[in-house]
């Protein structure tokens, strides 16, 4: 995405309404989260989706861009899943024994600088938008575990009817050695 | 507690099958197996996979302690100590990479792929030509052995041969890093998984060395069925590759123990990978190959295991291995290496890695509730009355047989191995010649001799 693509989409007459649009479903979706209503939050998962995780690396100047985070489609990432295993984790902490989730997190989502980075055909009539976004999701444990994860999203959402479906999620998290023992809650 | 004061009888106490829960907590005993124990084991370091090429480096650990894996001009794998001699800076901040030297940010000494200090500023006019370069390369490792792709290093020169120290493991580690298809070696890491829990490092050892007691804590993932063949309707968190085989819990003399398995006589192909026809199809290849190529010993197929002290495996599914790099008495970081045969078909590769994922670390379905274990039995042996009480590793005690190597066969779930193990454990503390530490037990030897 050029930055001037990205200013002529800012300054379309239909971009502030669409922003507003997206920021309000990607809001409407993490609080879905947050509110453990998990087989809702799946609803808004497209079939197709991708669901990507990378892992951070320290490279040297002038690799990042090769190098620095694992790709999705070959190796191995924090996650790279489906909605099928997606739906897997979502059975799981409904099975009431997955003791990593049980008794579950108190997981609060803060999603903030939400753009749109590119709309397919066009902005008038978009059939996708990407949206990008910074998190910043706080897990607090049973007792004394907090986790705060930090990073950055890329969404890829697909019109459906009056809403959205998630078609592709690329979650960045700020970190190389994952400051936590587990990835047990959604992004 | 001093270190002089050191008694392992004050900890493990095999015979009745009590462990203290201090070795799990206390940092004496903490910095204890700093000096004694990881400054002398075989450790793991990494793949040959991940550098290969001249100039390749992997940042790796050894114990608390940051180290380089890298490959010089001549193709010869090197481990280092990443630490510059002059004021002990890392020469190597980066995970992995090329390069031609190791430069230090500080004041710049350079190293090259082989250790040595080649470059160091102003050193006419500051050292005056006196500066024995040699003496100040990077510090490398005792002995260094790769075997089979594998890398492992000890610091001690005085340490046994690798596969001294393997031995009668050695045929179980086979199963890991040998090929599906029975060819020895063969495998590549496809990623490393590095993530820090808040539990000490032997829980997670523990946890490989054939705890199969503790595969109820698993029951979400085997309720909603994430295998390699759970779209084909199959329950569980694997296939049933070993539903009709002998499960064997197997420990050796240098404390390595492993949960393997072995098929019947009259074995054949249980279908397995039935998720995608094509990786199925490659699964029985593999499978009726490796009996041609290996015939009866192709009836032995892995489980977990754990090396001593700290690597861990899983043989088959998944297949990986894993390091539990201590960081202090209660946190530790995991690096876990997944392993897949080099030639694979990318079809097969894909598979697996997507297997893997769900599976295994902090994202994966299975292993998240091991890190919950782990963490919480940490936590709760921290407290004053907590630590009166020992552990209980009474199951299966007295319920094994005794092998001719000085290593022992329990053919039901048991607590022998981590008997073993934390036998090898306090030998260690103890400050004990190799002899005694790869030598077995003393109480098998009287056996035999009777």
């Amino acid at each position: 995405m050029s930055e001037t693509l990205e200013r002529r989409l800012a300054t379309h007459p239909r971009y502030a309404a669409l922003q507003a649009e997206v920021a309000e479903f990607l809001f409407h979706e993490v609080e879905l989260i947050d509110d453990r209503r998990y087989d809702e939050w799946l609803a808004l998962l497209a079939e197709d989706l991708v669901y990507f995780m990378p892992q951070r690396m320290n490279v040297k100047f002038g690799e990042h861009a090769a190098r620095e985070n694992t790709r999705a489609g070959t190796g191995i990432s924090w996650f790279e899943e489906d909605k099928w295993t997606l739906g897997k984790r979502v059975a799981q902490i409904q099975t009431g024994v997955h003791y990593a989730e049980e008794p579950l997190s108190r997981v609060c989502h803060m999603l903030s600088n939400v753009r749109i980075t590119a709309a397919v055909p066009s902005l008038d009539d978009p059939a996708e938008v990407t949206v990008s976004s910074r998190f910043l999701v706080y897990q607090n444990r049973v007792e004394y575990e907090n986790y705060t994860f930090i990073g950055k999203r890329h969404d890829v959402l697909r019109r459906h009817g009056d809403s959205w479906l998630v078609a592709r999620r690329e979650i960045l998290l700020d970190q190389t050695v994952l400051l936590a023992k587990n990835l047990s809650i959604f992004f | 507690m001093s270190s002089s004061a050191f008694r392992p009888a004050d900890y493990i106490d095999n015979e009745r099958g009590l462990i203290s829960r201090e070795i799990f907590v206390n940092p004496e005993l903490h910095r204890q197996e700093l000096d004694k124990l990881f400054t002398r084991a075989w450790l793991f370091v990494g793949h040959e996979s991940q550098v290969p090429l001249a100039g390749d480096f992997f940042q790796s650990r050894m114990g608390d302690e940051s180290v380089i894996l890298c490959r010089d001009k001549a193709m010869q794998l090197h481990v280092f100590l990443n630490s510059c001699r002059h004021r002990g800076m890392k020469v190597c901040r980066y995970d992995s990479g090329n390069t031609s030297l190791f430069t230090c940010p500080y004041h710049s000494w350079a190293y090259g792929l082989d250790g040595k200090l080649l470059g160091v500023p102003q050193f006419r006019e500051l050292y005056q030509h006196t500066l024995d370069k040699d003496a100040n390369s990077l510090i490398t490792v005792g002995r260094m052995h790769n075997y089979k792709g594998a890398v492992f290093a000890t610091w001690d020169p005085g340490a046994p041969d690798f596969e001294t120290w393997l031995g009668g493991a050695k045929e179980h580690l086979d199963l890991v890093l040998d090929c599906r298809d029975g060819r020895p070696g063969g495998s590549e890491v496809i990623g490393v998984h590095k993530w820090i829990f808040p539990s000490n490092w032997k829980f997670a050892a523990e946890n490989f060395l054939g705890d199969t007691y503790h595969n109820i804590s698993h029951r979400s993932v085997d309720l909603i069925g994430i295998g390699p063949s759970a779209r084909a309707g199959v329950t569980g968190r694997r296939d049933n590759e070993m539903d009709k085989a002998k499960h064997i819990w197997a420990g050796f003399p240098a404390g390595h123990g492993v949960h393997s398995a072995i098929l019947p006589e009259d074995n054949e192909y249980i279908p397995s990978f039935m998720n995608d026809p094509e990786v199925e199809e490659y699964f029985r290849h593999c499978f009726y190959e490796r009996k041609r190529r290996m015939g009866e010993k192709s009836r032995l197929i892995p489980f977990t295991g754990n090396l001593f002290p700290n690597i861990s495996f899983h043989g088959r599914q998944p297949r990986n291995l894993c390091n539990w790099h201590p960081h202090s008495p209660t946190e530790t970081e995991g690096w876990r290496f997944f392993l897949v045969d080099a030639d694979a078909p990318a079809v097969v590769k894909d598979f697996l890695r997507r297997y893997y994922m769900r599976y295994s670390g902090p994202a994966g379905m299975t292993e998240q509730d091991d890190m919950e274990n782990w963490l919480y039995a940490t936590a709760a042996s921290r407290g004053a009355i907590a630590r009166r009480h020992p552990f209980n590793y009474q199951q299966s005690l007295g319920k094994w047989d005794v092998t001719a190597e000085g290593g022992h066969n329990s053919w039901q779930v048991s607590e022998q191995n981590p008997r073993n193990y934390y036998r090898v454990w306090a030998e260690f503390l103890n400050g004990s010649p190799w002899d005694v530490l790869v030598g077995g037990d003393p109480s098998y030897r009287q056996q035999a001799a009777q």
